[in-house]
């Protein structure tokens, strides 16, 4: 096919969504609607995993060494564990620092009660590390590795909460799955059918192109343009929406939960919408292709 | 050149449209093929222009045997023949031009030739001043030549009409079969489908006449007459 005709075709395509105002219109409200709904459920859910990513970050595991240990083995040890490819973090916290900071928090009104303990820590075999994993379903084989390293006393660690967490991400992961999965299928067949009836009242005119000895790929190229068009004019538009709500509405939870807030975080909008735009726009885009290409095959046999 | 060979067409439902009809057309010749509604004419149409696949027997057009087309080449096969329709069939949303030019665009022919062949075509119909017009803008007798220029523009070598006349007054149908008869002068093969009794007496050409799907006759230049073919009937 010689370019001349491909941007002939493009042309046409352009101006058949003006010659059918209204059918183009209902696409593009038809493929709006749906792609608003998957665009806010990706939102919610990707702001809930995140959550849910933020609270399993926070937990960790603490290790206690025993009560004669050298200086040197706590630092063989934190290599140990720093090598290890599940850990994402480690912190280390002295006797000396470990009473330091529970003296800020319970003696600080009363810092002369602290005074008794002056010259004998009472947390001086407390020195510990705190271990952050990169995923929390690897915790039970992590502490199991601990306990076989000698020079550590005890490690602490909450099995329920990261279980908990682990199959809350895992049953949010799988309901957004299967509610995105319905959406694009209602999204589909809806936009499918209003973009079918728009061609459908048009199957005269594609078989006068076939009588007069149009190709199938000359007949069809105008209407996949037109669905590709309509499905990205449907797309941005739902985008637009998208962005302008979710920023009012993290503004407006920030200003007006501030306490909430020091318990919940939201992804950036930036963070979110640079997944959010390329696949609205890639939906949008596939669904017209798709649509077009689908219906107007169903008249080609002339 | 078109020859049919014991063609036969039936539909899935009721009884064959056309029965065991053999017939040969020589280049360059004027044919109306006449017969009342049912007579399967128009179904004759759809064949030659592979719109439908013969039940039984063999079609050859310029020595193409029909059925040897796949369908990938059907567009190519209908490039070489020009159409036109009882109702138009003009693109509603295109201008004239447009229309015309659209069976140029097909062929894929560079827009220079495009733009010096269109004008002349619509010159040729009689519509020169009004290559801007929609079709709703035209009368039928206006909107039939914009088909029949749509039909010329690749010159083909064969003019297909089914039923040319049969939504115009008198006087535009006239002003078709003139511009047909020219047409065929310049040495394009035309086949016209019709019942218009007086035209066709009229215009002194080949004549077949068809009834319930077979050929009942095929009269020779100066041969035909209306009131010979049916009162055997």
């Amino acid at each position: 096919m010689k370019i001349s005709t491909v941007a002939y075709s493009c042309g046409q395509g352009i101006k058949n969504i003006k010659r059918n105002k209204l059918f183009s219109l209902a696409s593009v409200g038809t493929i709006t609607a749906c792609i608003f709904l998957i665009g806010l459920f990706y939102i919610i859910i990707a702001n809930f995993q995140y959550l849910v990513k933020e609270a399993e970050d926070s937990v960790c595991i603490t290790v206690f060494f025993d009560e004669d240990i050298k200086e040197n083995r706590i630092e063989e040890i934190g290599e140990l564990i720093r090598k290890r490819v599940e850990v994402s973090e480690v912190k280390y916290t002295s006797g000396d620092e470990a009473w330091e900071e529970y003296k800020n928090t319970y003696f600080a009104e009363d810092p002369e009660l602290a005074e008794g303990f002056k010259d004998d820590n009472p947390l001086a075999g407390s020195s510990h590390y705190e271990i952050y994993l990169n995923d929390l379903k690897m915790q039970n084989a992590f502490v199991t590795y601990l306990k076989t390293i000698s020079g550590i006393r005890k490690v602490n660690f909450s099995e329920s909460t990261a279980s908990t967490l682990t199959d809350f991400a895992k049953m949010v992961g799988y309901v957004s799955i299967v509610i995105i999965v319905i959406l694009f299928a209602v999204g589909i067949f809806l936009i499918s059918n209003t973009v079918m009836i728009g061609i459908t009242v048009r199957k005269e005119e594609i078989r006068i192109m076939k009588l007069i000895g149009a190709t199938d790929v000359f007949v069809r190229l105008p209407f996949i343009i037109e669905g590709i068009v309509i499905g990205l004019i449907g797309a941005v538009l739902p985008i637009m929406a998208l962005i302008l709500i979710y920023q009012k509405i993290v503004v407006y939870i920030m200003t007006q939960f501030q306490s909430f807030t020091n318990l919940v975080s939201f992804i950036s909008a930036r963070q979110i919408f640079s997944v959010v735009v390329p696949m609205a726009l890639l939906i949008g885009a596939g669904i017209g292709f798709i649509g077009s290409m689908i219906t107007v095959r169903k008249h080609l046999r002339v | 050149m078109i020859v049919l060979e014991n063609v036969s067409k039936s539909y899935s439902t009721g009884a064959p449209a056309i029965k065991d009809i053999s017939l040969k057309i020589d280049d360059g010749e004027f044919v109306f093929i006449v017969g009342n509604s049912g007579s399967g004419k128009s179904t004759l149409i759809k064949l030659l222009l592979k719109e439908l696949e013969p039940s039984t027997g063999s079609i050859e057009v310029n020595g193409k045997n029909l059925k040897n087309i796949r369908r990938k080449k059907i567009a190519e096969y209908r490039r070489g023949i020009g159409v036109v329709f009882q109702d138009f069939r003009l693109l509603k949303d295109r201008n004239v031009y447009e229309n015309v030019a659209f069976a140029q665009r097909v062929v894929e022919t560079p827009h220079k030739i495009i733009r010096r062949r269109v004008p002349a075509m619509l010159a040729l119909v009689g519509l020169a001043e009004k290559y801007r017009s929609y079709p709703k803008e035209l009368s039928g007798g206006e909107q039939q030549r914009v088909a029949m220029a749509r039909a010329l523009v690749n010159d083909p070598a064969m003019l297909l009409a089914d039923e040319p006349t049969g939504n115009l007054d008198p006087s535009n149908s006239w002003e078709i079969m003139k511009l047909l008869e020219e047409i065929n002068n310049r040495g394009t093969t035309v086949v016209v489908v019709t019942h218009n009794r007086e035209i066709v007496e009229a215009m002194n050409k080949r004549v077949i006449t068809m009834h319930k799907g077979v050929i009942l006759s095929d009269e020779k230049k100066g041969e035909y007459s209306y009131e010979n073919q049916y009162s055997g009937i």
